[in-house]
């Protein structure tokens, strides 16, 4: 009994949102001192030019890609989707931790949301941005692709709608421009701080046009908080519906193993699961290097290490009843598929994906880990291998082996696989660090909100 | 020389909790055309000027309405009346299958309007700004509070409301030119 109390104290103990003895001052200078004062350092900029210089080789390899067509990649018939959409996939879900906490926590009211939604926000964004390339180049040619978009046009023709891809064009699309709206209108009170603060002639103009004449006043606070909680009711049911539009993109053709209704839930679990992973794996070194421990606490850490316990075992939940439902549909090339899964010529990576995704973050029961940010980065790490893996298994070991046996392959990425892929997280990485630089990661006008003294005392 | 005609009266305070109890007694004594300026939100000073309806929620619904529909009519146009595809002879309004663009359409609408509507209702984006010529006026956006009585209010008056704001034990009180 005495030890159960303890445990509850110690519960109850928990890390601040945000460490005591800050003023509206203190958080305002430590906030946009980052941007406005800081000198650049020699970290960044070789940060930076290593990513740019991935970012350059992407680029080199959708020249070719361009120049060669398609057939440069692994793919081929029978695997006809390969690196492009297990790459669209794994980045469309990292994606959506970041509308998670902005726009769901915001909703449930988990104040601590307010010290990582501005990093996550933008981390959404530029995981959109690199998912999006993948279905562009994977067209064959790119320089169409405004054909899926429904504009008048000579052919006299329009797109099918009733095809779960063009569902995704819009699903996508429309994600994207949320999420850019929710980003920008969450900024404009912080650049405004940032315009009154900055001493730069050419910073005063760029962040105060972008600004676009904040100044605070309370029927604008008003409108701008109704519009938020809006937006955020909006971007809701947004993000649940844009990774389920992802699995029906699956889950609509017979395909053994894509062709099951777990997938819509299943996906957003996943999506949710690897996006604060890779929050965590920002996150980390990002309160470390800038010295932002006291306003991206132990709090945040732990909250988001349970957030990927639960998230992990929903997914877990997901291969139980596929391999469950391989055995008790009957069906004899879903049983197949659960073999090959188990014993065919990529079941190392299924079970790789199984200690990836089920087995490392069970970790994360232990307290020590939960506090502990050298763990969490690379539990964190882990849990993003498994969760590409994931959508790997998905997408090759479904299609490598069709119905008959004349249709069997093997997919081998390439060297231009390869640089694509890799290629794009250091766009995405290089994409944040210019962020960091330039915009206030954090948001300064809600951190302050959850000061003791922003609280209005009755008379 | 000619003089510069004044926007109003500014008031400068220390904390929230300040600034709504002078705004509202600015509101109680019948000075009507005042607002507040404050670093984050602040629910009361909302309710403490007198300003409790706004319009962003209805703009958000015609924007929401007008995707929805639209949404799915250009989908029901296109697929049975323009370009009708007979797909093993199922219905060309196949509803079902709309319901995605449709969703799509609505949240795409509703979230454009209601962020264009806010920024419209708000009148910005507008850079300059009369009170932005009151150097203290800076503070805003960091840790200073702001009550303004603009010089249309029929109460107003350069000596009296100076007096009146001064009662309420201001940090600092400053006349904005426009």
């Amino acid at each position: 009994m005495a030890e159960r109390m303890d445990d509850v104290e110690v519960a109850n103990q928990r890390p601040p949102v945000i460490e005591p003895g800050y003023t509206f001052g203190t958080v305002t200078d430590k906030i946009s001192s980052i941007v406005l004062n800081r000198p650049t350092s020699t970290g960044w900029f070789i940060g930076f030019g290593v990513c740019f210089l991935l970012t350059m080789m992407m680029l080199y390899a959708i020249g070719f890609l361009v120049l060669k067509g398609t057939g440069i990649w692994g793919i081929n018939i029978p695997v006809g989707w390969g690196f492009a959409i297990v790459n669209f996939v794994w980045w469309i879900g990292i994606g959506h931790a970041g509308t998670l906490i902005s726009a769901i926590l915001l909703l449930l009211r988990q104040t601590w949301r307010n010290s990582i939604n501005r990093f996550a926000e933008a981390m959404t964004l530029f995981a959109v941005a690199a998912a999006g390339i993948f279905p562009l180049i994977h067209t064959g040619r790119p320089w169409l692709a405004y054909w899926l978009f429904p504009y008048p046009n000579t052919m006299n023709y329009w797109p099918q709608f009733r095809s779960p891809l063009l569902w995704d064009v819009f699903a996508v699309s429309t994600y994207f421009t949320i999420s850019l709206l929710f980003w920008f209108v969450g900024l404009i009170p912080d650049l405004a701080t940032l315009r009154d603060r900055s001493e730069n002639r050419w910073a005063q103009m760029i962040y105060g046009m972008l600004a676009m004449g904040w100044r605070g006043s309370a029927r604008h606070w008003h409108r701008y908080e109704t519009m938020y909680l809006l937006l955020a009711g909006l971007a809701t049911p947004l993000v649940l519906s844009v990774h389920t539009v992802v699995s029906f993109d699956f889950a609509i053709a017979i395909v053994p193993g894509w062709h099951t209704t777990i997938f819509p839930p299943y996906f957003v679990a996943g999506a949710i699961y690897s996006g604060f992973a890779m929050v965590l794996m920002l996150a980390i070194p990002i309160r470390k290097l800038y010295g932002l421990e006291d306003f991206i606490t132990e709090r945040h850490l732990q909250n988001s290490a349970k957030v990927m316990l639960a998230t992990g075992w929903i997914v877990a939940y997901g291969y139980g009843i596929e391999a469950f439902m391989g055995w008790y549909s009957g069906n004899r090339y879903d049983a197949f598929l659960l073999w090959n899964r188990l014993h065919g010529p990529y079941a190392f990576f299924y079970y790789l994906l199984l200690t990836c995704n089920i087995g490392t973050p069970q970790l994360l029961w232990i307290r020590r880990l939960r506090t502990s940010s050298v763990g969490l980065f690379l539990v964190s790490l882990v849990i993003l291998v498994g969760m590409w893996l994931e959508r790997f298994v998905i997408v090759v070991m479904s299609l490598h082996r069709d119905f008959l046996n004349s249709s069997w392959g093997m997919y081998y990425p390439t060297r231009w696989d390869w640089m694509t892929f890799i290629g794009t997280i250091g766009m995405f990485l290089a994409a944040m660090f210019l962020f960091v630089r330039i915009l206030p990661m954090i948001s300064i006008f809600e951190m302050r909100t959850l000061l003791p003294e922003a609280e209005v005392k009755a008379e | 020389m000619k003089t510069t005609p004044i926007y109003g009266m500014m008031a400068e305070f220390d904390s929230a909790t300040d600034l709504v109890a002078a705004a509202r007694k600015t509101h109680e004594a019948g000075y009507k055309k005042i607002d507040a300026y404050s670093p984050f939100p602040v629910e009361e000073l909302t309710e403490a000027i007198g300003f409790h309806k706004n319009g962003v929620p209805f703009v958000t619904l015609i924007g929401g309405l007008i995707g929805g529909i639209s949404g799915y009519l250009m989908q029901y146009w296109m697929m049975a009346i323009d370009y009708p595809i007979n797909v093993g002879g199922r219905p060309y309004n196949s509803w079902p299958a709309f319901i995605v663009v449709t969703f799509e359409m609505t949240i795409l609408f509703g979230g454009i309007f209601a962020v264009l509507g806010m920024l419209a209702l708000n009148g910005l984006p507008m850079p300059y700004h009369p009170v932005f010529n009151v150097p203290r006026f800076a503070m805003a956006t960091k840790d200073r509070f702001f009550l303004i009585v603009f010089s249309t209010d029929p109460k107003y008056s350069p000596t009296g409301t100076r007096q009146f704001l001064e009662s309420l034990g201001p940090r600092s009180i400053s006349e904005v030119p426009s």
